[in-house]
């Protein structure tokens, strides 16, 4: 489960409902339906897409790290970990990965962390945070759900490589995800997926160069 | 052992049982294992302003660790620090498994009803927290990876995580130097990776006195965490008062 499992979809674009470009720096909002497919294509390679899930119905619901990582004993995300949701559901499985692990614990940036972590001086600097925000404060289905800062818990860092060691040590590595890579998964319940397509320039998660984003959803098989 | 010959307070949260309450900036808040084996899960809210919380990515990432110990700090989403870890006799806390829950605990020891078992009940975490969250008008919402404090559970090269049995002894403490006014949610349920097959969680005692004069700086050999510490100065910055 844990380890990294390379599996490529059978799933043809041209049959996608759904098929998007989000450029970097930019929030994606979505509705998934139960029994329907999702892809995330890094397009060029070495980009972060921080990703949450949240219960169609009520955003109560969303997407826990820690169920999804104590209930698989795992912390990478590959081909056949499931997300878990804060209500022990699951969200969503990964069916189809050729990049091979997705971090679970690196969190989202934003302008009061980019101050501790590289200077007081980047606070100006776009962020993870603030494209949340900004679709909590524009995007319908948002606004519906009723969803706030409050309801942006620990996201999915899609494409990111966070190694931990056995020590106890955490560091953000050059990523492992290269052009056309992709991660696939199906939605075990109608879901909103909320996506920042990370601007971080301060670390190598994005390469230094954060890049557009390709989205995708079928229809139910 | 580091003997404080006086204490503000303390109190006494038998194994299972959850409590919730304010720790001041300039105290320090002392955990300790009662008798070993005992996991505190515990989530920190700026007392101001609740919607500032503990965050388990901004902490690991700004640190570069994965777990926590003496030297540490707590960050909040806010790029500010709650409180600086300062002795940590069992050196190591977990930060990513989060809480047992009302279906874990029932699946792994059965049914154990208050009718039945009075205040042995069996108790969850995930209910613990909720139930202290809900006195100060917080709830689901607001409940986020959170640290357990006594529990350690360290990642193999693919990610697989191994939960160390009989890790915290009796007695082991640690001490949390604080900085910001807090509110303090804190379970004494078991760790969900815990695999004792029979419902005895550790009891927690909780024991708050003066920190002593700039005790957060030993947490600032890490630039990240000096930082951090200066926007938390900022944040009671007022006329006065350096």
């Amino acid at each position: 489960m844990s380890t990294e499992n390379l599996v490529k979809s059978t799933l043809n674009p041209d049959l996608a409902v759904v098929n998007e470009i989000c450029a970097a720096g930019e929030p994606w909002v979505k509705e998934i339906k139960k029994g329907q497919t999702f892809r995330i294509v890094d397009l060029e390679g070495n980009q972060a897409v921080d990703t949450l899930f949240y219960n169609a119905q009520d955003a109560m619901e969303r997407y826990s790290a820690s169920d999804t990582i104590r209930r698989q004993h795992s912390l990478y995300l590959t081909t056949g970990s499931k997300l878990y949701s804060n209500f022990g559901n699951v969200m969503l499985t990964i069916t189809a990965d050729t990049c091979g692990r997705h971090d679970t614990v690196g969190g989202a940036c934003a302008a009061e962390s980019n101050t501790t972590r590289y200077a007081p001086d980047k606070y100006p600097m776009h962020s993870c945070r603030d494209s949340f925000l900004h679709a909590l404060a524009h995007d319908p289905v948002c606004e519906r759900l009723g969803m706030s800062k409050r309801d942006i818990p620990a996201n999915i860092n899609f494409f990111m490589n966070v190694p931990v060691t056995e020590e106890g040590n955490l560091e953000f590595a050059d990523g492992v995800s290269a052009p056309g890579k992709y991660v696939e998964m199906r939605a075990e319940m109608d879901v909103v997926v909320l996506i920042s397509n990370c601007p971080q320039l301060n670390n190598p998660c994005n390469a230094y160069n954060p890049t557009p984003i390709r989205l995708l959803i079928w229809p139910r098989m | 052992m580091n003997q404080i010959t006086q204490y503000l307070w303390e109190t006494h949260i038998p194994g299972g049982c959850h409590w919730s309450g304010i720790v001041r900036r300039g105290t320090t808040l002392r955990l300790t294992d009662a008798a070993g084996g005992a996991n505190a899960a515990v989530l920190f809210y700026n007392l101001e302003e609740k919607l500032e919380r503990y965050n388990m990515a901004d902490t690991l990432k700004t640190q570069h660790t994965f777990h926590l110990t003496k030297g540490h700090a707590c960050h909040s989403d806010m790029g500010r620090v709650f409180c600086c870890i300062t002795e940590d006799t069992a050196g190591w806390n977990d930060t990513v498994c989060g809480l047992s829950d009302a279906e874990l605990i029932h699946q792994k020891f059965g049914l154990g009803r208050y009718q039945e078992l009075r205040n042995d009940m069996y108790r969850s975490g995930l209910d613990g927290m909720l139930v202290e969250l809900g006195k100060w008008g917080l709830g689901r919402r607001d409940v986020v990876p959170n640290i357990n404090f006594f529990s350690k559970v360290t990642a193999g090269p693919s990610g697989e995580l191994q939960f160390h049995v009989n890790h915290s002894k009796a007695r082991d403490y640690v001490d949390l130097v604080f900085v910001m006014d807090t509110l303090v949610v804190l379970s004494a349920a078991p760790h969900p990776l815990d695999p004792a097959e029979t419902y005895h969680p550790g009891a927690i005692d909780l024991a708050v006195f003066p920190s002593p004069s700039a005790a957060e700086n030993a947490c600032t050999h890490i630039a990240e965490n000096a930082r951090a510490l200066e926007n938390t100065r900022r944040l009671y910055a007022y006329g006065g008062e350096k």
